[in-house]
């Protein structure tokens, strides 16, 4: 049960992308088209999910006052340095394993090392003071947040091409605009848990 | 002072740092993707900068494309001919040079011939002036005159005349189109340089109309397209256009008939 609600509220609830406002750049970045953002998406759930069991193994057993060495002020530098390290990991995986999905992350697979939101996982882990299951299940459901949030948007600015904007809502400022729709549209889950 | 938390601090990132790099290390040997060594020595040889000036995203991208052959061995439009030269050496190819593009300036409303409806005092920008109520000329298609296509130049190839347009040295013209998308008129447009007979206009408005605002607009009146043997003129919307594939780099004009002298052969000057 309690998993279940790590899963929603990382997912839905607090999702990091349209409520908690993270990992911005992706989500305009990257979400012109559906197939890109889906693989973006994925992509990004797997470095999260990794990124959050090395970091609570990190956390636990070197940085944490109760159980480790006591250095919780190195926890940012730390993390980033494993962040960069298992993005660059992905990118030599999936550049061996399947260089058509490579080519279509193009220069935002390495764009997720700056992803922030990948980051707030790592921190918000510890501040919630998650087990190691619980980590996992984290850092996945938020990564399937991401996801959701970047393939509804796609979705939304494949139709949009067709529609008839405005002339100075082009481009930027429309996609502001959804983006902003769609974080109010979340807002209505919140208080759920 | 307590050191043991300094200590400790620098062994841990240390150790995360190594543990890391050791990791990485290992995994570039074992999932190295054999590639192309074309690709990393066209890479060299490209700038490195990913200004995205190819259309593709970044100077590996492009350098990729180019072993595929996707695009040309000189579509890096940085890099230097040196470097294209080596590059197309590399692919074993010839470097075929294009013909070069030279700016055309397609306005004739200058001081003389446009009419002014209004005095301008502001930002003096051709930017600033088309935001403010469609500029000060009579003509709302044509040329204001403040420069920020020679602002735009880097080659000292544009310069203002004393009609107030601007004037393409097409010598020094290098074809990069920096003119062309800084005109907020989209006056300036890019053409080979064998090209030479232009409609100097850009009005689209009907015939009386853009006589009543400048003495050299095109009117519409089709008398290029009756005298024309070639049928590269045509009339489009009170606009008469030329389509060089059929009209050809003749410095002829079709007609000396034009009522507003619109037709004009660019570059007949200073080829002559």
């Amino acid at each position: 049960m309690n998993l279940i609600i790590i899963f929603l509220s990382a997912a839905i609830i607090n999702n990091y992308v349209l409520v908690q406002f993270l990992g911005i750049c992706p989500f305009v970045g990257v979400s012109k088209k559906v197939g890109p953002a889906l693989s973006m998406g994925m992509a990004t759930t797997f470095v999260m999910t990794l990124s959050a069991s090395v970091a609570w193994l990190i956390n636990h057993y070197i940085l944490s006052s109760k159980t480790g060495l006591g250095l919780e002020f190195l926890q940012i530098v730390a993390f980033i340095l494993v962040i960069a390290s298992l993005v660059q990991l992905v990118e030599m995986f999936i550049k061996k394993m399947s260089k058509p999905l490579y080519d279509a992350l193009g220069i935002f697979l390495p764009l997720i090392t700056t992803n922030c939101a990948i980051m707030g996982v790592a921190l918000n882990l510890v501040t919630k003071e998650y087990g190691f299951i619980e980590s996992v299940v984290f850092g996945t459901s938020a990564g399937i947040g991401f996801t959701i949030a970047i393939v509804l948007m796609a979705g939304i600015r494949e139709e949009l091409e067709l529609a008839d904007v405005p002339k100075y809502f082009k481009g930027a400022p429309i996609t502001m605009i959804i983006a902003g729709c769609l974080a109010l549209a979340f807002m209505g889950f919140a208080g759920m848990i | 002072m307590d050191y043991t938390s300094v200590i400790y601090a620098v062994l841990s990132m240390g150790g995360i740092g190594l543990f890391f790099a050791i990791m990485l290390a290992l995994a570039d040997k074992k999932l190295k993707v054999e590639e192309d060594p074309r690709v990393a020595q066209i890479e060299e040889l490209l700038p490195g900068a990913n200004c995205g000036a190819c259309g593709l995203p970044g100077c590996a991208a492009c350098a990729d494309a180019m072993v595929k052959g996707d695009v040309l061995a000189t579509a890096c439009p940085v890099c230097s001919e040196e470097s294209q030269h080596s590059i197309a050496k590399l692919l074993g190819v010839e470097v075929e040079k294009g013909e070069r593009n030279v700016a055309v300036v397609l306005c004739q409303g200058g001081h003389s011939n446009v009419v002014q409806r209004a005095d301008y005092e502001g930002v003096a920008t051709c930017l600033g002036i088309s935001l403010v109520s469609g500029g000060d000329k009579a003509c709302e298609y044509g040329c204001l005159g403040k420069g920020d296509c020679v602002e735009a130049c880097q080659f000292d190839a544009i310069y203002i005349g004393e009609e107030g347009l601007p004037i393409v040295d097409r010598e020094k013209c290098t074809g990069c189109g920096a003119c062309a998308t800084v005109c907020p008129r989209n006056i300036i447009e890019m053409h080979p340089v064998s090209h030479h007979v232009f409609v100097l206009c850009k009005n689209h408005d009907k015939g009386a109309d853009a006589r009543k605002v400048c003495k050299t607009a095109c009117i519409g009146c089709s008398i290029c397209v009756k005298n024309d043997a070639s049928g590269g003129f045509k009339i489009d919307n009170f606009l008469a256009t030329v389509d060089h594939e059929k009209y050809g780099s003749t410095m002829e004009l079709p007609t000396d008939k034009c009522p507003t002298n619109a037709i004009v052969a660019v570059g007949y000057n200073d080829e002559k």
